[in-house]
């Protein structure tokens, strides 16, 4: 039982309760949706509901079935292939350019700096669908639609804003007389930059990337517009397994992706405990 | 040591600054240095010295002007190809390598082989007594020894030039009077050239062959310590070095070095002339606290003008009286607290005796 201050009133308690209460009601409301998901991948049964023998926690009416059935269809396998082969190449683009860019607009002397960035981040803001309208006539022109390379290409740009914000939000710790102590020793800019400045922006970038791979993952829009049947990813697949082949593999599939995710958030949590610890060093 | 001395050896030839091509940050600076000799670049906070030295290491571009190193200008040359050394304010040890690693970055940059590196290393832990402290990290240390290690790192690989910009701007008080000596003996022991900026005069006249006093972009004054504490060539020089006594008056006759000057306060001072005008013009006379004397018979003195006691400090080891002229002006008698301190009653008048040769004339502006 909650004890509260002496002067806290009925109206107090009632009011404590009713939000403490409310804030349950949305987490439900966010979170169960996507736990319903796992119990139910595990279903004997080709259905989307719990069965009855699932509530009675019968062994026998759960199943690796839809599991084996991601493995044994050749589109699924694809589809994973290629969100991964797609998201890596992504990510690495979108983190080497992003962080360059997160890097130049952090000088003193850039000039136009708001500009720049408020066009470099004009992905996250710029309605998806027009970015993937616009990319298709224009990825077209160059014989880049339908191909892995323009898919990579587009992926990237919607990633690079993330690294850039993270890259710059490690940046605005970064103590710049670092960089001129390097370039005092003799080291080359290029050389300072490698040896001093990228050991200490690491976290940055690699919470970048991470935020990057996981845009480019489960980005279905520019996939739509941009992809040909060679180049189907997860979530493209997921669409068409939705209204093709009702069945529970999207559930298993669902499943190993909220599993990817929690790994993300806790690599992510690690990162910024270290980056933490990096910069108590520093004070 | 002076007489085998190089002169020259760095040379600042009308440098000017500006950050936004309308004002000069830095405005004709002209300075030169020998090998060897520690100088002091001393100012208030904002009056240019930071950037000085960033035009020096390269890190800012000089508006115009030239800086020239052993006759040759390195303006044109990049910043790291100019072999200068740098302590920074806030030490800028790389946080993520140890302090062996530390020390051996500029070495492993001039690709020294690994033997030679880690016998440098070594000896240069042993100088600054951190000699069993190479694998720790910088955020392992304190802050008088990460200064200590910053210092080295700025002398391993030898460079033709140190700079310092406020090094023990952060270490309090004890510590950085440790440092001081540190430094003085590294340099003694060593033989670099230094340039040393800092903002304390204390720190500037315990450790330097010379001072620079810089203010809004001039070298207002630069000689070595003694000289500018005694004979200040204006009142800016005389007001921010030491404790001073400022009193407004009009030349009423020179002669050469010497004025005799008229105070407001009533009564006339003959003062030796640093930057003053012509006989008709107004000045300043200044007077350190501790070359003022209250009335003792049977001593010679040049001048004598009367005041009164407002109030009496007593500080430990010496006494501060606190004298007002007549028409206003403060005055501040520092008196060494032995048998010979006078015992006044307040409000009493006194006469305030000086020698002329403590006695500067400066124009008033
Ligand atoms: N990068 C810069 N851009 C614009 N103005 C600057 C810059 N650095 C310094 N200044 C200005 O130049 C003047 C001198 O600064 P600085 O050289 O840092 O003085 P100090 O080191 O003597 O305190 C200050 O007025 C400061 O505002
Ligand atoms: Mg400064």
């Amino acid at each position: 039982m909650q004890r509260f201050p002496d002067y806290y009133g009925f109206w107090h308690r009632l009011g404590h309760y009713a939000l403490r209460y409310t804030a349950y009601g949305v987490l439900g409301f966010l979170v169960l949706p996507i736990l319903v998901i796992v119990p139910l991948s595990f279903n004997v049964e080709p259905f989307f509901s719990f069965t009855r023998g699932m509530l009675m926690l019968d062994p026998e009416a759960y199943s690796l079935r839809w599991y084996r059935a991601i493995v044994d269809n050749k589109n699924w396998i694809l589809a994973i292939k290629n969100s991964f082969f797609i998201g890596i190449f992504a990510t690495i683009l979108a983190t080497v350019l992003g962080t360059l860019a997160a890097v130049g607009l952090a000088s003193p002397r850039m000039p136009f700096k708001r500009l720049i960035m408020a066009l470099l981040l004009s992905p996250m803001i710029v309605p998806l669908i027009i970015i993937a309208a616009g990319m298709f006539f224009f990825y077209t022109k160059f014989n880049l639609a339908g191909t892995y390379l323009g898919l990579i290409i587009a992926h990237a740009a919607l990633g690079v804003p993330f690294v850039i914000i993270t890259v710059t939000a490690t940046l605005s710790g970064f103590d710049r007389s670092l960089y001129h102590a390097g370039l005092s020793m003799g080291a080359s800019p290029l050389r300072t930059f490698r040896d001093v400045v990228v050991p200490l922006i690491r976290p940055g970038v690699i919470s970048g990337a991470m935020f990057a791979f996981v845009t480019s993952f489960d980005e279905v829009v520019l996939v739509l517009f941009l992809a040909g049947p060679g180049q189907r990813t997860i979530p493209r697949q997921m669409f068409s397994g939705l209204r093709e082949q009702i069945n529970p593999t999207i559930l298993a599939v669902a499943t190993l992706l909220i599993l990817v995710s929690i790994l993300f958030l806790v690599s992510l949590e690690l990162l910024r405990r270290r980056s933490q610890r990096l910069r108590g060093i520093e004070e | 040591m002076a007489a085998d001395r190089v002169d020259g050896y760095l040379r600042f030839r009308n440098v000017k600054k500006s950050y936004d091509q309308k004002t000069l940050v830095v405005k004709d600076f002209n300075l030169e240095l020998a090998k060897g000799e520690f100088l002091t670049l001393l100012g208030p906070s904002g009056s240019g010295k930071t950037t000085v030295l960033m035009m020096m290491a390269g890190f800012e571009s000089v508006t115009s002007g030239d800086i020239l190193l052993d006759g040759n200008p390195i303006t044109r040359t990049a910043p790291y190809k100019r072999n200068i050394g740098m302590v920074f304010q806030n030490y800028a040890l790389f946080p993520h390598m140890s302090i062996a690693e530390n020390l051996a970055y500029p070495l492993k940059v001039r690709k020294k082989s690994k033997a030679e590196i880690a016998e440098r290393v070594q000896r240069y832990l042993d100088l600054i007594e951190l000699g069993d402290f190479g694998n720790r990290t910088p955020g392992q240390l304190s802050g008088g020894q990460r200064q200590r290690v910053a210092l080295a790192r700025a002398l391993i690989f030898g460079p033709s030039l140190v700079l310092m910009d406020e090094p023990l701007g952060a270490l309090d008080k004890k510590l950085r009077e440790q440092m001081q000596l540190e430094i003085s003996r590294l340099h003694q022991k060593l033989g670099f050239t230094v340039i040393y900026v800092t903002h304390d005069q204390g720190e500037a006249l315990t450790m330097s062959d010379r001072i620079a006093v810089f203010d809004r972009g001039v070298v207002q004054q630069c000689a070595a310590p003694d000289v500018l504490y005694e004979q200040p060539a204006n009142a800016f020089v005389a007001d921010f070095i030491g404790e001073n006594n400022f009193l407004p008056g009009v030349v009423t006759r020179r002669e050469g070095d010497w004025v005799r000057v008229r105070i407001s306060g009533g009564g006339e001072i003959e003062a030796r002339c640093a930057d003053c005008g012509d006989v008709g013009s107004d000045c300043l006379i200044s007077v350190r606290p501790e070359k003022l004397f209250i009335e003792e018979a049977g001593h010679d003195y040049d001048n004598r003008f009367g005041a009164l006691l407002k109030t009496r400090l007593y500080v430990g080891d010496f006494i501060r009286y606190f004298f007002e002229l007549d028409d206003g002006t403060e005055v501040v008698v520092k008196v060494l607290n032995d048998h010979a301190a006078p015992e006044l009653s307040m409000s009493e008048k006194s006469l305030l005796l000086s020698r002329r040769r403590d006695c500067f004339a400066f124009a008033r502006k």
